[in-house]
């Protein structure tokens, strides 16, 4: 079912949460909302749940396909919710918190209690917890819990199914496992997923279009390919991975920033590049476009790629490199070896509306 | 280095420190403050055959005074379950102006002389009282009834079930019932399925201790009950008046049966609670 947010606004007392947003969610997508704390993330979440009411004033509507859900209450939504700290009903065994939904519905519609018991056999099955089922939460790990806490959304077979930080308690390995799952479960189901997360990575790999937020705003809807590639702004650029500084003066065609000089197609005038860490190459000499002399204080090879830290008095803050494990052992990377590097691209904000102009520097 | 090896080594393995001292003083503190008066209390007794005490807590009169007693702290405790589960839910879930206050206030039965309330009672509920000159006409008496009994008992004992309740609900977390509801639950449903059964225990044993604490109450409803034999004479009062008597034999009786019927149930609430709290931390039961 697509979800479309019209106009919606948020206010708590005097603070604004949301400035007002405008959101399109096409059927069967499964859309990470990422930002920062305080970026108003969970808030919409929350107020697409109908958890949470939007501001009267401006009218905003939110349609869950051609139904106007702006006024329904929570129960009358028929959505999944998992929240970050599961919130089982702690006093129930898993298999009664899984058919609390089904047990809760109108005597009329409500299945029979042979059905119920199959339906939740399914569910637990699904989430390879069936062996569990007389289980309490209590007795079960960070992951299980997480697990049952879907299984009971799912209960109710949600068109739209929200997640808000659905693996953040949870430790990185587990995260991995569940995040694959997900992914799994929203394609053979066929349900709309919004899911809230602070973990870039998280928001990257698992969703189709990320929605990128901060200060109660959208900074920018994409594909998580073209987020990374083109941010639309500063904060996104930040926010989706390290990032490199530098800051100098630009005169005929050279950036200069203490001893280091960098060759840029630029007008003369102060300007700031920034450099993701995989775009600065390490090298034993200048070459005639780029002169920026480096030292290596460390070293952490950390999976398919070598993070090298390195200063320089021309730098404030430390840069990050990242090296393949062949070049690290061609340049026989040391701590305090003096290396130079070379840009292979950069990026600049001029001012917060401009797009990125990714610049492609020849290596000489 | 080496001397600190050896004093580790010889040491018992527990970490914290001042176990035998800290536990120590609260053994004599306990001893001296709970279970010498007590011991004093089974000497007494001692001086009755087992015949005499039968007769002096069956006696007609005290017999009277337990049904009155029983009766009112019943109703008393299962009033203050009620509104005392409402207060805390008040307390806990709802911002408004002047909660602080009402929070305090809450404890006021505490700190505040049972004879004070007791005055204050009666002197509002008798004849020409403000309440009792409203509800005379109507019909309710409640000054030298049983219902005023009641109202006195629950007046001292509705910190009990507050104090209880108050932070198991701070506890639970509003993610819960809105999980309740997200499942299509009603408020109702959400409320009878997800959020009692967590209070349930703390309410209990809220609902008990005020019970228990009624049994025992005596100068906050001396001056209400009216004290007329048979009707409206508490078990305290059947004590107090056995003292006046210089039976200090039988006033032991008396207190001994109160003395069990209180030790009785809070076994009874301490184990069905362990048990429930069990199964939410993870045991089996």
């Amino acid at each position: 079912m697509s979800i479309r947010l019209q106009n919606i606004a948020k206010h708590f007392g005097t603070s604004r949460a949301l400035e007002p947003v405008n959101l399109d969610i096409r059927d069967g997508e499964l859309i990470g909302l990422l930002g920062p704390s305080g970026s108003g993330k969970t808030t919409l979440l929350r107020i697409i749940a109908g958890l949470e009411a939007a501001d009267r004033e401006p009218a905003g509507r939110i349609l869950f396909g051609d139904r106007d859900v702006t006024n329904l209450h929570v129960r009358d939504r028929r959505i999944g919710f998992v929240f970050q700290h599961y919130a089982l009903f702690r006093h129930m065994t898993v298999f009664d918190n899984v058919a609390f939904g089904l047990t809760v519905m109108p005597r009329k519609s409500r299945p029979t209690s042979g059905e119920i018991r199959a339906r939740v056999h399914r569910l637990l099955e699904m989430v390879k917890l069936e062996q569990l089922a007389n289980r309490y939460p209590a007795q079960l790990s960070g992951g299980q819990q997480q697990r049952v806490s879907l299984a009971r959304a799912l209960a109710l077979r949600p068109e739209v199914l929200l997640l808000d930080e659905p693996f953040g308690a949870l430790d990185a390995k587990v995260r991995q496992e569940l995040r694959r799952w997900l992914r799994h479960l929203h394609d053979e189901l066929n349900f709309t997923s919004v899911f809230v997360t602070h973990d870039q990575e998280e928001a990257l790999e698992l969703s189709d279009r990320v929605v990128v937020m901060s200060n109660g705003r959208i900074e920018q809807i994409d594909t998580p390919d073209t987020l990374y590639r083109a941010p639309t702004n500063r904060f996104v650029f930040e926010f989706l991975g390290d990032v490199n500084h530098l800051e100098g003066s630009v005169r005929d065609g050279v950036l200069t920033c203490g001893d280091a000089r960098l060759a840029v197609d630029l007008a003369d005038g102060a300007e700031e590049l920034l450099l993701r860490p995989h775009e600065v190459e390490l090298r034993e000499a200048a070459t005639p476009n780029a002169h920026m002399p480096v030292t290596v204080t460390a070293i952490s090879p950390v999976g398919a790629e070598v993070r090298v830290e390195l200063e320089a008095d021309w730098l404030g803050e430390p840069w990050l490199a990242t090296v393949r494990h062949a070049d690290y052992e061609r340049l026989g990377l040391t701590r305090g070896m003096r290396l130079f590097a070379v840009p292979r691209r950069w990026h600049r904000f001029p001012d917060e509306l401009s797009t990125t102009k990714p610049k492609e520097l020849e290596s000489a | 280095m080496i001397t600190l090896a050896t004093r580790a080594g010889s040491a018992p393995k527990r970490v914290l420190p001042g176990f035998g001292l800290s536990l120590g003083i609260s053994l004599m503190f306990i001893s001296l403050v709970l279970l010498l008066p007590l011991t004093g209390l089974f000497g007494q007794l001692a001086g009755l055959s087992l015949a005499e005490y039968w007769a002096i807590i069956t006696e007609g009169r005290v017999v009277a005074s337990y049904t009155v007693t029983i009766g009112a702290a019943a109703v008393a405790a299962l009033v203050n379950g009620a509104f005392g589960l409402l207060l805390a839910w008040v307390l806990v879930r709802y911002e408004f102006p002047g909660k602080r206050l009402l929070d305090a206030l809450m404890d006021l039965p505490f700190a505040l002389p049972t004879a004070v309330a007791g005055i204050t009672l009666a002197t509002l509920y008798s004849s020409n009282g403000w309440m009792g000159r409203l509800l005379e006409p109507l019909g309710f008496q409640v000054a030298y009834t049983w219902v005023g009994i009641a109202l006195a008992m629950a007046f001292t004992s509705i910190p009990f079930v507050v104090r209880t309740v108050q932070p198991v609900l701070e506890d639970l977390p509003h993610e819960v019932d809105e999980a309740a509801l997200t499942l299509g639950a009603s408020d109702g449903t959400a409320f009878r399925r997800v959020i009692l059964p967590h209070l349930w225990p703390a309410l209990v044993t809220g609902t008990g201790l005020a019970f228990v604490r009624s049994l025992g109450e005596f100068g906050a409803i001396i001056f209400i009950a009216g004290n007329m034999p048979y009707e409206t004479e508490i078990t305290a009062l059947m004590i107090f008046v056995k003292l006046q008597e210089y039976d200090y034999a039988g006033a032991s009786a008396i207190a001994s049966v109160v003395l069990f019927v209180s030790l009785a149930l809070l076994l009874v609430i301490n184990i069905w609670q362990g048990r429930f709290i069990k199964r939410l931390h993870g045991g089996a039961g």
